[in-house]
């Protein structure tokens, strides 16, 4: 390099720059097979979660025959038109007539055909004909989880001939397991529902929107438009900051020091839960405000103050209505972050197995995440295809909301 | 129950109050205009928000204070009756009990496990009508005396609107205190729980420990003597997957599809893809854990088997890393987005201008620009998967193993956490505290790459401003 200005021979330049020129293919290539992958882990994802979850939000059917007046069955039609006919139903013991008729019909190895859900769906339709029992009738009944996989995939021998038997008779089918999204948890996957997990999540959303909102929205207003700097406000920006990347665990872990141990409050409930989450997505909010009010330009202030406005009336007349979009915005993310948030739940034990839905923010509740991680944990095969049914669920609510979102932010944010 | 019909009438006396000042004052308004002597200050809304806010904030802050103590003040007043002084010293034993018997005063639960909470459930009731009685008459006094102080001055000349702001104005500093009120909770119970943990065992074999087996303390007196509390497999186990393994995952495709997405995509390309990593982004930890569990993990053990490594784990740690980094990645992808888009677009056109290439304006010159941003995104990454829980406790093993062989099964801080705190519930023991201090050890962590990320970042966005 003895001059600055080097001229090199024709053939060496085309050389570098066919070098380079390669070197930039190259770097082009690898951003978009970065992308590439990174969709594709996506699509990988949704796809596994519906190609295992789909099938469990249907399940089969078997015809059975059953003899009412003939059975063991001690039931009472009148009883049945009553007000009492869940609690009749519910006690009378209907497993073993179905026992009875499913080894009648099919042979002795199809005693087990039927699991609770078949009990549960036989009851409601004697309460909704009560008449049934005094007649023989064929009845179609959800079949047992063993028999579902059976029918639906590869499972052990004895349950594929029982399945093969079926078929043959013609006595098999599939339909739309409505029970899936009206009913609780259970111990026989066949029975299992969301609705109990849905409901516990949706108390525990609001009880976190009810505190989060109100006191993020506030706090993003002081921070944004009176806050002096000072120790005092830039201690709350750090602890803001920071609290909006605190590990969700952590959260959890305050939850079970402050809530339970020194309040006393109950465990497992919505109320607890949605404190716990109010805590953890006020940050969030609060962030997500400022930027929105950060955003309002300040001719809008000196308009208002100009024709008399006190800095109050400017705030909540003027910039906070124009700023709302914006919060909105950022509040349905933190929702949907809370919505689908797991650790901070199990820490407050919100883990129990929980058959009935709650009716009130002080019961205790399960929610749809939580649920998820329950159902992962069981043994039972038949609990797969309910997981990744449930995580669909969850997965459609969280779409959902961010769909919700990103609408608010084109419909209404401003540019200025 | 008492407390809540106390809320409910303090918020019907402030609902009164501001009606009140609301009549009041339009009445006053009606009369001085009959008479022709001017405007009111304010407007008679004014007028009644005062009384009304009177009335309720001030009451209302003594009913949330006094809630917590009265709970504390009950239980106190228990186990002070001769039936509380029956119960045995034993702390967690009387704490069950206790638990117990107000769960069935509050009627949450029919009976309990132990004979002696139902003799106690009579004794709590009493306790708490009586203190709820007390908290309840004096909140509802305070509230009918602030209205009557805040009605009385009602007047033309009176600055309504202005007291109505100064009340706002307290509502709205009380809500950024919240924020620090967390931050306070967080460490003082973090740090409460953790120093009783260190009574029992030293901090020393904690941090430096390399034992973890916290099934071993099962009797009190035996905690600690066992030697079983060494975090540092867990702490290893934690950086393994969340620091390493992850972030060898994330970095090159998070950074690179930043990259890829601003520098050289068509905009509709763009405008396609970067929702769609926002999703990425939004789906629940769980389903991540799940998809860990059911689709990774035995994949990764199948592989490591067919590599000839026998010890390979169904809960290895690189299935669980894997998985970590996938969702790891658009969070490193949206935050190198902002920093490389912060990159005055000059340095981008002299670079372009001088002959270079795109990639290597890209390598040469905008990404050392970004980098400081780059750098902060990483850490904040590096946070959230060192705190990262569902993905671990699914699919994360929970033997504490110091190796650094990816196909065998390491644990993490959060697993173990969520594993002390979920079986049976005794809370004194050395067990259940383990995990707040792994907590407050995590919590700590987690600040400090916080305050250096946040503090690049914003450094490094002033820079360019």
């Amino acid at each position: 390099m003895s001059s600055p200005v080097q001229t090199l021979p024709g053939r060496t330049a085309d050389a570098r720059l066919r070098k380079r020129y390669a070197a930039e293919r190259r770097f082009r290539l690898a951003g978009l097979f970065a992308v590439a992958l990174s969709a594709a882990f996506l699509a990988f994802l949704l796809v596994t979660m519906a190609w295992k979850g789909l099938s469990g939000f249907t399940h089969f059917e078997a015809a059975v025959t059953i003899d009412f007046p003939r059975s063991d069955l001690i039931l009472d039609p009148a009883a049945l038109k009553g007000p009492d006919a869940q609690d009749t139903v519910a006690g009378a013991d209907l497993q073993s007539v179905l026992m009875q008729s499913a080894g009648a019909a099919y042979g002795d190895d199809a005693a087990e055909l039927f699991g609770s859900a078949a009990a549960r769906s036989l009851g409601r339709q004697l309460i909704a004909d009560p008449d049934l029992l005094n007649r023989r009738a064929t009845i179609w009944l959800p079949v047992g989880s063993a028999i579902d996989i059976a029918a639906k995939q590869d499972s052990d021998p004895a349950s594929e001939r029982l399945v093969a038997r079926l078929e043959a008779k013609d006595s098999l089918r599939r339909t739309v397991n409505m029970d899936f999204l009206t009913q609780s948890d259970a111990t026989d996957p066949s029975a299992v529902g969301v609705w109990g997990a849905l409901k516990g999540s949706f108390l525990t959303i609001v009880v976190t929107i009810l505190l989060a909102f109100p006191i993020g929205v506030l706090a993003a207003v002081y921070l944004e438009e009176f806050a002096t700097r000072n120790r005092w406000t830039d201690a709350i920006e750090v602890s803001i900051n920071n609290l909006a990347a605190v590990p969700s665990i952590i959260f959890g872990l305050l939850g079970l020091a402050v809530f339970l141990n020194f309040m006393h409050l109950p465990r497992s409930a919505p109320l607890v839960g949605g404190l716990t989450l109010a805590l953890m997505t006020m940050p969030v909010i609060v962030i997500a405000g400022r930027n929105a009010i950060k955003s309002v330009p300040p001719s809008i202030r000196d308009a208002a103050l100009g024709v008399g406005a006190s800095k109050m009336q400017v705030v909540f007349h003027h910039v906070l209505p124009l700023a709302l979009p914006g919060i909105l915005t950022g509040t349905i993310i933190g929702m949907a972050r809370a919505l689908g948030e797991t650790a901070p739940l199990l820490m407050i034990g919100m883990r129990a197995f929980i058959a009935a839905p709650p009716t009130g923010i002080t019961d205790p509740a399960t929610v749809l995440p939580v649920q998820i991680f329950l159902w992962s944990d069981e043994v039972d095969r038949g609990f797969v295809e309910k997981t990744s049914a449930a995580i669909i669920v969850l997965l459609l609510f969280m779409l959902l909301m961010n769909g919700l979102a990103i609408y608010l932010r084109n419909r209404f944010e401003r540019r200025w | 129950m008492s407390l809540a019909i106390a809320l409910a009438a303090v918020l019907a006396v402030a609902a009164a109050a501001g009606w009140l000042g609301y009549s009041r004052a339009t009445r006053l308004r009606t009369a001085r205009r009959a008479s022709g002597g001017g405007r009111l200050h304010s407007l008679p809304v004014y007028h009644g928000a005062y009384a009304a806010l009177w009335a309720a904030l001030p009451a209302l802050l003594l009913l949330a204070l006094w809630a917590p103590v009265q709970s504390n003040l009950v239980d106190q007043a228990v186990l002070a009756s001769p039936e509380g002084r029956a119960l045995p010293q034993f702390d967690m034993q009387r704490d069950t009990i206790l638990a117990e018997a107000r769960e069935m005063a509050r009627g949450d639960r029919e009976a309990g496990f132990n004979p002696e909470s139902s003799t106690l459930v009579p004794r709590f009731a009493e306790a708490q009508s009586r203190y709820s009685t007390v908290g309840g008459a004096v909140a509802i006094l305070l509230a009918l005396a602030a209205a009557a102080f805040a009605l009385r001055r009602t007047s033309p000349q009176f600055r309504a609107r202005t007291g109505v702001e100064r009340w706002l104005m307290a509502v709205l500093v009380a809500a950024s205190l919240i924020a620090i009120l967390t931050t306070l909770g967080i460490v003082l119970s973090l740090m409460f729980e953790s120093l009783r943990f260190f009574e029992l065992v030293p901090p020393g074999e904690f941090l430096f420990g390399t034992q973890w087996s916290p099934q071993t303390a099962l009797r009190a007196d035996q905690a600690g003597s066992s030697g079983a509390f060494g975090s540092v497999p867990l702490f290893w186990g934690t950086i393994f997957i969340g620091a390493i393994i992850a972030m060898i995952v994330a970095i090159p495709l998070g950074l690179m599809s930043a990259i890829y997405l601003t520098q050289y995509a068509h905009p509709q390309v763009r405008a396609w893809m970067k929702p769609l990593l926002e999703i990425l982004a939004g789906v629940p930890t769980v389903v991540y854990g799940y998809f860990a569990a059911l689709t990774v993990a035995p994949a990764v053990r199948d592989l490591g088997l067919s590599l000839g490594i026998t010890s390979a784990s169904s809960e290895s740690a690189l299935a669980a890393g894997l998985v970590m980094g996938i969702m790891i990645i658009p969070f490193i992808s949206s935050m190198s987005d902002d920093s490389i888009a912060a990159v005055p677009q000059a340095m981008r056109d002299g670079s372009l201008a001088m002959g270079a290439t795109k990639s290597e304006t890209i390598r040469k010159v905008v990404l050392p620009a970004a980098l400081p941003g780059v750098v902060g995104g990483i850490l904040l990454a590096v946070s959230r998967a060192i705190g990262e829980t569902m993905i671990v406790v699914m699919a994360a093993g929970l033997a504490a193993n110091l190796t650094a062989n990816p196909f065998a099964s390491v644990t993490t801080v959060t697993t173990q956490i969520v594993q002390l705190l979920t079986g049976d519930q005794e809370f004194e023991s050395a067990k259940t505290l383990a995990a707040f201090a792994l907590g407050l050890a995590l919590f700590l962590i987690t600040l400090v790459l916080n305050l250096i990320a946040l503090g690049v970042v914003r450094r490094y966005r002033e820079a360019y401003e």
